[in-house]
């Protein structure tokens, strides 16, 4: 008998503090594993943000950093500009990426910083207790917009990978989501890449993962994943949207 | 045969592994509370589990060991 | 290059910084420092630095935190607006425990204000500046040659004692020209455990942070960090007292108050006036013990500054209010004359005859 399926090495054994069900947990361990076989832990440094996944810095073994909300991707820059060996990761939240943290990524990815960008979206502002996020849905209900979410107010949400794969910046732009095996596999695959493409030096790669937040959104585990299939996808459709060195190659 | 452990003490009895076992034999016991007061994860039948590790891919608190 | 050159204050910073080890920069444009920046961008790259222009003065203040976090040395520079919004990740750097170098050469405010001198940031940096209890080391120059010996020893306060070091200089020191002496630099070694530099699967994973969700151990910290600022309060206070052996008035002014009103001395001393000057070098640690002796011995203080009266307090309290303390000022851009500065030495002279 072997082990065919256990904690990352990369993640310490600090229990996570998520809620039931909420899907930070896979991402963090999709994260790792990648890390691990990579073999990179030992030169790797994260950079945790403000959101849910402010305590990240506990969970990775690797150094870690805790960045103020939306300065992780310029945090991640001064460190890969003076450790350019040294691997590099973000992990942000919708609200520290797509809003009070838009020029940051917008600026690393048009820069092609070479670091590697774990956004993760769940269409709300978890932490604080489930506030409208930039990539709240039209007409989602949240505790600031408590009549759904009213496009002509607050404008509409927020389609990172579409907008940033505008660029010519970024070399590698996906959208995934954890909300049932087959993509939880296809998510692990993107995030892989997404360090490969680091250690090659190829540059800016921004995984956006369609999560979960069972709590805020007032669902049962099993059904918030049901939300995330039925609502979310559609509006934020998988795939790659930006790969250039699968583009030059094809040419 | 392959084998599940679970650490069952960091369990939240999220039951996302319950609902993408193929078998059909993970359950939340309802009847059981653990330290950290939530009803965990069990095995109705160790000897139906395939090792699929399907339950350890979706949980999100890493409590999943599988060996083959 | 030991040798004398002549020099702009801004080059002079950036030169030195260079000199300090400084292989990483990070600012976004403002006047009036643009010249350190521009210096930056051209020699970064022959030297195999990083010249770095932000999205914006929060991006900088970040990126300085990331490359700190490194354990490498590293600044930004920028002016009292990009300074205002640099004050957040100055928090944060506080907070972290991290060395990092900032220099602001202040214009008038508040708000846009204008492009001209002035010396009213002077709360924000002596009081920290952004939200929480912290300071950051403030250095003030006057001269070109003290807008280098500031950045060497800028540096070295910041790693001593990891925490944020700001040169407040102002758009005249930025952009005088004088002679001045480099290269005499000798660097010292820090302990850098604690940075960010991957674990090599060798150590526990150091963290840099400073989010502490337990009060008792944030209060803990807070108090631990004060215990090193009273150390920093003791030792490191520095002033340059000119003529103070036999004066009556003591005038109070750095930077380039404190050159203006040099010449107001020399004239008030020709009239029988007898005034001298203590220059604080470190606005903070403001250098109170020296203000304190003075106290024992001088009749009045006249606070010669660039603002609408911000030192000032800080006479004061250093004096415990012993003495009267006046106001001589000029704000908005506006650089007092040695005149106006001789007609208030006159006039507390003469309200000390009474």
């Amino acid at each position: 008998m072997s082990i065919v399926f256990e904690k990352p090495h990369a993640l310490t054994d600090a229990p996570f503090h998520y809620c039931p069900g909420c899907t930070h947990g896979i991402i963090h361990r999709l994260v790792a594993e990648a890390i691990d076989e990579l073999g990179i832990e030992g030169k790797t440094v994260g950079v945790a943000p403000v959101g849910c996944a402010v305590m990240a810095y506990d969970y990775f073994a690797c150094d870690m950093v805790e960045a103020a909300h939306g300065r992780a991707p310029a945090i991640a820059t001064g460190l890969k500009r003076a450790m350019p060996e040294n691997i590099i990761f973000t992990y942000q939240g919708d609200g520290d990426l797509a809003s009070i943290g838009m020029a940051e990524t917008v600026h690393s990815a048009t820069r092609n910083e070479n670091i590697t960008v774990i956004f993760v979206n769940n269409a709300i502002y978890g932490m604080t207790g489930g506030q409208m996020a930039p990539t709240s849905l039209p007409g989602q209900v949240t505790q600031t917009s408590p009549y759904g979410r009213d496009v002509t107010q607050c404008g509409f949400p927020i389609r990172v990978c579409e907008m940033l794969s505008t660029l010519d910046g970024p070399e590698y732009i996906a959208r995934v989501a954890v909300n049932n095996v087959k993509n939880v596999r296809a998510a692990k695959a993107a995030i892989k890449k997404a360090f490969e493409n680091q250690i090659a030096g190829k540059g800016f790669s921004l995984v956006e993962v369609i999560s979960s937040c069972p709590t805020n959104w007032g669902m049962t585990p099993d059904k918030a994943l049901e939300w995330v299939q039925d609502k979310m996808i559609p509006y934020y459709p998988l795939g790659v949207y930006k790969d250039r060195s699968a583009k030059e190659e094809t040419k | 045969m392959p084998k599940l452990t679970f650490k069952t003490d960091l369990c939240k009895g999220c039951g996302l592994c319950v609902s993408v076992c193929p078998k059909k034999i993970l359950k939340i016991a309802k009847d059981k509370i653990n330290k950290k007061g939530h009803t965990p994860v069990e095995m109705t039948d160790q000897a139906a589990c395939i090792g699929c590790a399907f339950c350890a891919t979706m949980c999100p608190d890493c409590i999943i060991t599988v060996e083959k | 290059m030991s040798d004398k050159v002549l020099m702009k204050g801004n080059e002079a910073i950036a030169e030195a910084a260079i000199q300090a080890g400084c292989r990483h920069y990070f600012g976004y444009p403002i006047t009036p420092q643009t010249e350190i920046a521009a210096y930056m961008a051209k020699r970064m790259p022959k030297i195999g630095g990083t010249f770095l222009q932000a999205e914006s003065e929060v991006a900088a203040i970040n990126m300085v935190y990331g490359t700190s976090s490194a354990g490498f040395r590293v600044m930004t520079s920028s002016s009292s607006p990009g300074i205002s919004l640099k004050s957040e990740g100055i928090s944060y750097i506080a907070g972290a425990d991290l060395p990092a170098f900032i220099v602001n050469v202040q214009r008038g405010g508040p708000g846009l204000g204008g492009i001209q001198p002035s010396q009213s940031d002077y709360f924000q940096a002596t009081r920290g500046g952004g939200h929480g209890d912290y300071h950051v080391i403030a250095l003030a120059p006057a001269s070109v040659q003290e807008m280098a010996d500031l950045t060497f020893k800028g540096f070295d306060l910041a790693d001593e004692y990891r925490m944020p070091a700001m040169i407040l200089a102002d758009g005249t020191m930025g952009q005088m020209m004088e002679p001045v002496t480099l290269g005499n630099y000798v660097p010292k070694q820090f302990d850098k455990s604690w940075a960010v530099t991957g674990t090599k699967m060798q150590r526990k994973h150091n963290i840099v942070n400073s989010l502490y969700l337990n009060p008792e151990e944030l209060e803990r910290i807070n108090f631990e960090r004060f215990e090193r600022y009273k150390v920093i309060e003791e030792k490191e206070a520095m002033a340059e007292e000119y003529l103070m052996e036999d004066a009556e008035i003591c005038i109070a002014a750095f930077g380039i108050a404190a050159r203006v009103s040099k010449n107001a001395i020399v004239a008030a001393r020709a009239q029988g006036i007898k005034v001298g000057m203590i220059r604080p070098i470190t606005l903070w640690p403001f250098p109170k013990k020296i203000f304190a002796a003075a106290a024992d011995k001088c009749r009045a203080f006249l606070s010669v500054e660039l603002s609408m009266g911000q030192m000032i307090e800080d006479v004061e309290l250093a004096t415990k209010c012993r003495r009267p303390v006046t106001l001589c000022n000029r704000a908005g851009g506006m650089i007092p004359s040695p005149e106006q500065v001789l007609a208030a030495i006159q006039s507390v002279a003469g309200g000390l005859k009474k």
